[in-house]
């Protein structure tokens, strides 16, 4: 079950919104892909990143993957947890496996992610 | 010598494997117009003893440092290579095997580059070290990327105290990627701290300094890592493995990563290769590193094993956005230098440095004192020095040559002036440094 509170890339991030500011994290369809995790590379607070683009990476046990950005802003915070707890976003990746903190540059970036519905369609095409 | 048999029948055969009916089939996709139509030119068959003994004749015409005494230096160096090493890498378990692929089936080949990369660590008193590179200059190039990776910034600054053919292979690295490579120059043939420091700004991704540096010299390398830390700069040091049995080792500099060429470790001069470069760095860069590694691990049954680790950086997993292209590693030759390093330990280590430290003061001590040969370098020196005669250097180093004397190379081939240099290992014998000057005398005397 997806949550309905959050939107959605096509990469399996998610952003929950809260005014201006935005977690970020990945889906439990994508920590299921991946498998263990081991490694979450973090990027720093106060870096700038832009909307689709990588801001760190994801290490399995066979495969490391980028971190698309959401939608464009400066970080926040990251998850502090994830340093010694990668395995976090396995047990529980829309809640403490969340992985940065960003302010939205621009609301209206939003408008290009999917909705809880429409990631789960996407989710459907990918299982076939 | 090989004897590989292809008469009428295997030829029959090794066609018919492949599914033609002759050679002529065989070669039917190339162009009429581009073949040969004529047998080829090739000398009458010589029976087995014939060969043999024109085989030996072209290799008795090869100049070998079994034949010839070496004082060549720049990189390539004539240490004793025990006997030890030989019949160890020889075992054919170890000789026919490349890196292994099929890795955790290979448990005693993971074992001794396991046990190479905890002797790398603590020769160089880096926190890792992968399972080897090609040579120096390809280490010292990955050294130069991977600052660039973690950093995200473009320049680079190196030495020119660094190895000219290193630097030719750092440029050729960089090339496609856009970085900038900027010069630090000499300042009475050691690095100049202070136009390091004045070059050195936020756009710095890391700082190349060659330690002993190509001339010899051995750096006064002082705070070093601060200053370079202060920009947020990565210190990379380029250094000797055996000048490390009596130096200040790179990890203690404050350096960020360490390689250098490993051939002086239990490897021939072999003409220039294969060589091993190896590669270290701290541990909080360990995921940007290149190369293959070699981890510990239990098994299920609570069994110590070995396991090629952190594999998700290679090219095989990680394809365009692995850490390097490399995804190798120079098996044999890192095992050469795993058994010289085992054989040598920590004091034969010291040791060999404090020959090669006496035995080279020694030899530019006596040339110094020959007419017009004072050193023009006050730098301190390791095993190395640069000698400046009155006259050709080109000259010199022919008419040794000739003597069964081999010093050099000459700087001139890289633009450094009139000099050349004079490597000294441990094992040169105090006669055959006299040797040397004897001859370098007579000629002094000559002009």
């Amino acid at each position: 079950m997806v949550p309905d509170d959050l939107k959605f890339t096509k990469k399996h991030e998610w952003i929950r919104v809260d005014g201006d500011k935005g977690t970020v994290g990945i889906s439990d369809y994508a920590q299921g892909e991946l498998g263990d995790i081991v490694f979450v590379e973090l990027p720093q607070v106060g870096a700038k990143v832009k909307q689709m683009k990588p801001f760190g990476t994801i290490e399995a046990v066979k495969a490391v993957i980028d971190l698309y950005a959401p939608v464009s802003g400066e970080i926040l915070e990251t998850n502090p947890e994830l340093k010694d707890k990668p395995e976090t976003i396995n047990s529980d990746p829309y809640g403490d496996g969340w992985i940065i903190k960003l302010r939205i540059e621009d609301p209206g970036e939003l408008e290009n992610l999917l909705s809880p519905a429409d990631y789960e369609k996407l989710l459907e095409e990918e299982e076939h | 010598m090989c004897w590989i048999p292809i008469s009428a029948k295997e030829k029959k055969e090794m066609l018919s494997s492949i599914g033609v009916e002759s050679f002529a089939e065989l070669i039917s996709s190339i162009p009429p117009q581009i073949r040969i139509k004529r047998p080829l030119d090739l000398p009458t068959p010589l029976s087995e003893v014939e060969i043999s003994a024109h085989m030996r004749e072209l290799s008795e015409e090869n100049q070998d440092l079994g034949h010839n005494i070496s004082f060549l230096g720049g990189g390539s160096y004539d240490h004793w290579v025990p006997a030890a090493v030989s019949s160890i890498i020889e075992r054919n378990e170890y000789y026919t095997a490349y890196t292994p692929y099929q890795a955790e089936v290979s448990q005693g080949t993971l074992q001794t580059i396991y046990e190479y990369q905890s002797l790398i660590c603590e020769l160089t008193g880096m926190d890792v070290a992968n399972a080897s590179m090609y040579d120096g200059a390809s280490a010292t190039a990955e050294a130069a990327l991977m600052s660039y990776s973690i950093t995200g910034r473009d320049t680079i600054l190196a030495s020119d105290g660094l190895n000219p053919a290193y630097y030719q292979v750092l440029m050729t690295y960089v090339q496609g990627l856009g970085l900038r490579v900027r010069r630090i120059p000499l300042s009475a043939g050691r690095t100049d701290w202070n136009r390091l420091e004045e070059m050195l700004d936020e756009g710095v991704a890391s700082v190349i300094i060659q330690n002993p540096s190509f001339l010899g010299a051995v750096e006064d390398l002082g705070q070093i890592g601060e200053l370079v830390h202060k920009v947020g700069a990565l210190l990379v040091m380029v250094v000797d493995p055996v000048s490390l049995g009596l130096l200040k080792p790179p990890g203690k500099h404050g350096a960020d990563i360490a390689v250098g060429e490993g051939q002086a470790l239990g490897n021939p001069t072999s003409f220039g290769g294969p060589y091993l470069g190896f590669f270290t760095c701290r541990r909080e860069f360990l995921r940007r590193m290149p190369g293959r590694l070699v981890g510990t691990t239990t098994d299920s049954q609570g069994r110590r094993g070995y396991v090629l680790t952190l594999q998700t950086r290679e090219q095989h997993i990680r394809r365009e956005k692995a850490t390097s292209n490399i995804c190798t590693n120079q098996a044999l030759n890192a095992l050469a230098a795993t058994v010289y390093l085992t054989l040598l330990g920590r004091e034969g280590m010291r040791d060999l440095a404090l020959l090669c430290l006496q035995k080279s003061h020694y030899a530019q001590k006596r040339i110094a004192e020959i007419d017009g040969f004072k050193s023009v370098y006050p730098f301190p020196f390791f095993k190395e020095f640069v000698v400046n005669p009155p006259f050709s250097s080109e000259k010199i180093i022919e008419s040794l040559a000739q003597k069964g004397i081999f010093v050099g190379p000459d700087l001139g081939r890289f633009a450094m002036g009139n000099g050349f240099l004079v490597a000294t290992t441990e094992k040169r014998s105090k006669e055959e440094i006299d040797l040397l000057v004897e001859g370098l005398e007579e000629m002094a005397r000559g002009h």
